[in-house]
């Protein structure tokens, strides 16, 4: 069990990311089978590839919890699992999204002035009341989190995070 | 070639060579009967449909060949869902076909209509609905494919009725690609060479023989490793006969009602040989205090169960048959002309304690003649087990149930072969021997076969004995009747300070002899041990139609040896008759 990821909460989290075949029910078998044998995920993001035979499923994985090897071992029975790659944080390029709606009677400045630090964009805008996105690590959607917290926040959406590995350092020097 | 989609399905099975179908029609599955009437096929029409299933593993496992069972939708399908989780867990090899409302149907809560493959999803190696009539002949060739290869298993295909009556361009499936579905390839040549090694090192080595033994045909291939090396073998409920168990080097099966030697001899053993078995807890017992002087070597086919349960020192993911055909190629050439002379020398010690145990404890009972006689008139489940053995032929399939009546068959009988007991293992289903019994015995109908049930099982699918006499499928059952839900009852005697709570069934009631005469069998009913032997030389000699023997047996014998759930295999609880002998 090599790659640990530490969170904000100080938990033992792993990003296991799971190519599989774009077929009917897929997501369920990912499902059932962390249901089925006790593993606990943090979050599930799923949305096709840009080859519309695969999907691509990132799952965060609870490692306190539970064992990465056995994880590994019974997704790669499942016969729709194409591909598993599990990414230590410090070799993958993860990213999150977060819709956010706040109401701010009064205190809009303030929130503007939130929105602006943390690079989050107004995307609906009804006064006293908006929507705003923010693209990014994970790390810094929880701090924007935080940042909103003073604020009164009608609903807030992240998508779990999504993850790809690192570019290899011979590749990195080509751009 | 045009065809229905039924007519394809059909096809589609006969070219896999499916020799035999186990069903029952209803509303969803009734356009793929039709074509049944024209197939070469032969359809076994069973009275539950958990009986079809259960008759295509007793099939499969008897035969090494995919068993297949078709049924309707909606409670068709939930019906073999037990089946399916049977197969599941004991690595069997199943097909089965699910009628399923139409396509346009499905999601309306439509009449007999359940989500199938989502219900089965979790007690299926894979599923499949199919949508497309077009690929009716590749699902049902990568269907195959799946539960027979790698660690075999049961899977299912949902199939609407209206691609049931579609009409489709029938082609010859493809080969089948699969990019998720890799079964492993040859052995790790250094993995084996590691574990010869430490084969060759080992003073207190065991094999522990499980079921992928069996499934995977390596029965020739232990035999030349034992040959070689002559370490003794335990056999898993699974594995029963993977060692022709007449071998002195055969030390009986394992676990909570294993020998006492098998027992121990994991328990003492410095390196464990685990081939195609998988560390169930009915065989470690308190998993802590399992083997702990073992190393372990595991040779699997399923990469999931290599440290699930057990950390392996060396781990040969493989085919079970080709590691061992790899481990013992490795042993000739590395122990050279040390081998097996030197090898044997070296196990000297061992073999000689286990000899010793094997001596001290026996499994045994209160036999006629013994100093332990039974009450005068009692007949002993143990005895009746010991008669069957005795007066059957060698190559006798054997079946059971679930509970006293499996452990009293397999501590007593002693299998020549593998593939010549049939039972219900990991998930320990009651109401698996009859209808497996009768798959079974379509599926070897050269053999004699035999089940050894419970009265508590057969009450919950002796229904299939109507099947096996309608279709003249001739198969024997003997009922260790003993009134109660026996299992349960030792629990409670042992664990619950003899509250027996629900377990009582009544030797009268059914009248089993009644009942076997109303589903068309012979009836016989033995009440004495003298007549034990007469009832089943009589039960032996009818070939025309299936007989059931109700045994009336001693209510209150026990299992023994037992550990008890929890505990330590070194507190192993051996007979009383034993527990005087220290050890």
């Amino acid at each position: 069990m090599s790659a640990l990821a530490v969170g904000e909460d100080g938990a033992r989290h792993h990003v296991v990311v799971v190519r599989v075949e774009n077929k009917a029910g897929v997501l369920a078998r990912i499902a059932g089978l962390f249901s089925r044998r006790g593993f606990n995920i943090f979050s599930l993001a799923v949305a096709p590839t840009h080859d519309p035979r695969f999907s691509r499923i990132s799952v965060v994985v609870d490692l306190e919890s539970t064992r990465l090897d056995q994880v590994l071992a019974q997704l790669e029975k499942l016969v729709n699992v194409v591909e598993i790659r599990e990414l230590h944080p410090a070799d993958a390029t993860e990213a999150e999204l977060c819709l956010v709606t706040v109401r701010a009677p009064g205190t809009r400045p303030s929130l503007d002035g939130a929105l602006a630090a943390a690079g989050a964009r107004v995307v609906e805008d009804a006064g006293e009341t908006l929507t705003a996105v923010l693209a990014g690590a994970p790390l810094e959607l929880d701090a924007f989190e935080a940042a909103l917290a003073r604020f009164d926040i009608v609903e807030l959406q992240r998508t779990g995070r999504v993850a790809l590995p690192k570019l290899a350092p011979a590749l990195r020097g080509a751009d | 070639m045009e065809l229905t989609g039924a007519q394809a399905l059909i096809k589609s099975l006969e070219a896999q060579g499916v020799e035999v179908v186990f069903g029952l029609p209803g509303g969803a599955i009734l356009p793929v009967y039709d074509p049944i009437i024209d197939s070469s096929i032969r359809h076994v029409l069973v009275r539950h449909e958990q009986g079809a299933g259960h008759a295509a593993e007793g099939y499969a496992q008897v035969t090494g060949r995919a068993g297949v069972a078709m049924v309707t939708s909606g409670p068709g399908a939930t019906n073999i869902v037990t089946a399916l989780a049977n197969a599941m867990m004991d690595s069997t090899p199943l097909v089965v076909v699910t009628g399923q409302v139409a396509t346009t149907a499905i999601g309306t809560d439509a009449f007999q209509e359940v989500d199938t493959t989502g219900i089965t999803m979790g007690v299926t190696k894979h599923n499949w609905l199919v949508t497309d009539p077009a690929d009716i002949a590749q699902v049902v060739a990568e269907a195959f494919h799946v539960a027979t290869t790698g660690r075999p298993g049961p899977v299912l295909i949902d199939f609407p009725k209206d691609v049931a009556n579609a009409r489709v361009a029938y082609e010859e499936p493809g080969p089948v690609e699969l990019p998720g579905y890799r079964p492993p390839a040859a052995a790790d040549p250094a993995a084996v060479e590691a574990a010869a090694r430490l084969v060759l090192e080992a003073e207190r080595p065991v094999v522990y023989a499980g079921g992928g033994l069996v499934k995977a045909g390596a029965a020739e291939a232990l035999r030349a490793f034992v040959e070689l090396t002559g370490i003794p073998v335990v056999s898993t409920l699974m594995a029963r006969g993977v060692l022709d168990e007449a071998d002195e080097r055969f030390l009986g099966m394992p676990g909570m009602h294993g020998s006492y030697t098998a027992v121990t001899a994991l328990q003492r053993a410095d390196l464990l040989l685990a081939f195609g078995a998988r560390f169930d807890d009915r065989v470690t017992g308190r998993l802590d205090a399992f083997a702990p002087a073992a190393k372990v070597v595991h040779v699997e086919v399923d990469r999931a169960e290599i440290d699930k349960v057990r950390r392996a020192d060396v781990a040969v993911h493989a085919d079970a048959r080709a590691a061992l055909e790899a481990l013992t190629a490795a042993l000739r050439r590395l122990g050279g002309s040390e081998l097996p002379g030197a090898s044997r020398r070296r196990l000297g010690p061992w073999m000689g304690q286990l000899n010793e145990w094997k001596e001290r404890f026996p499994l045994t009972y209160e036999r006629e003649g013994d100093g332990a006689a039974p009450a005068a008139g009692t007949v002993k489940p143990q005895q009746v087990v010991e008669e069957l053995r005795r007066l059957t032929p060698d190559d006798t399939v054997l079946v059971s149930g679930v509970g006293q009546h499996q452990m009293w068959a397999a501590q007593f009988w002693q299998f020549r072969h593998p593939r010549q007991w049939v039972n219900s293992g990991g998930l320990g289903t009651m109401g698996f021997a009859v209808p497996a019994a009768v798959g079974a015995k379509v599926g070897r109908p050269d053999a004699m076969v035999w089940a050894v049930d419970g009265d508590g099982c057969f009450q919950m699918t002796a229904q299939e004995l109507v099947t096996a006499s309608a279709e003249r499928i001739p198969v024997k059952v003997a009922i260790l009747n003993n009134a109660y839900l026996g299992m349960v009852r030792q629990w409670q005697h042992m664990f619950y300070e003899e509250r027996y709570s629900e377990v009582y069934l009544s030797p009268n009631l059914p009248d089993y002899v009644g009942w076997a005469e109303a589903m068309g069998c012979v009836g016989l009913r033995v009440s004495s041990p003298e007549e034990v032997a007469p009832a089943i030389e009589k039960a032996n000699d009818i070939d025309d139609r299936p007989v059931v023997i109700d045994f009336r047996t001693d209510s209150m014998e026990q299992v023994f040896p037992m550990v008890p759930a929890g505990a330590s295999n070194d507190d192993i609880v051996v007979h009383p008759s034993q527990s005087g002998l220290g050890r």
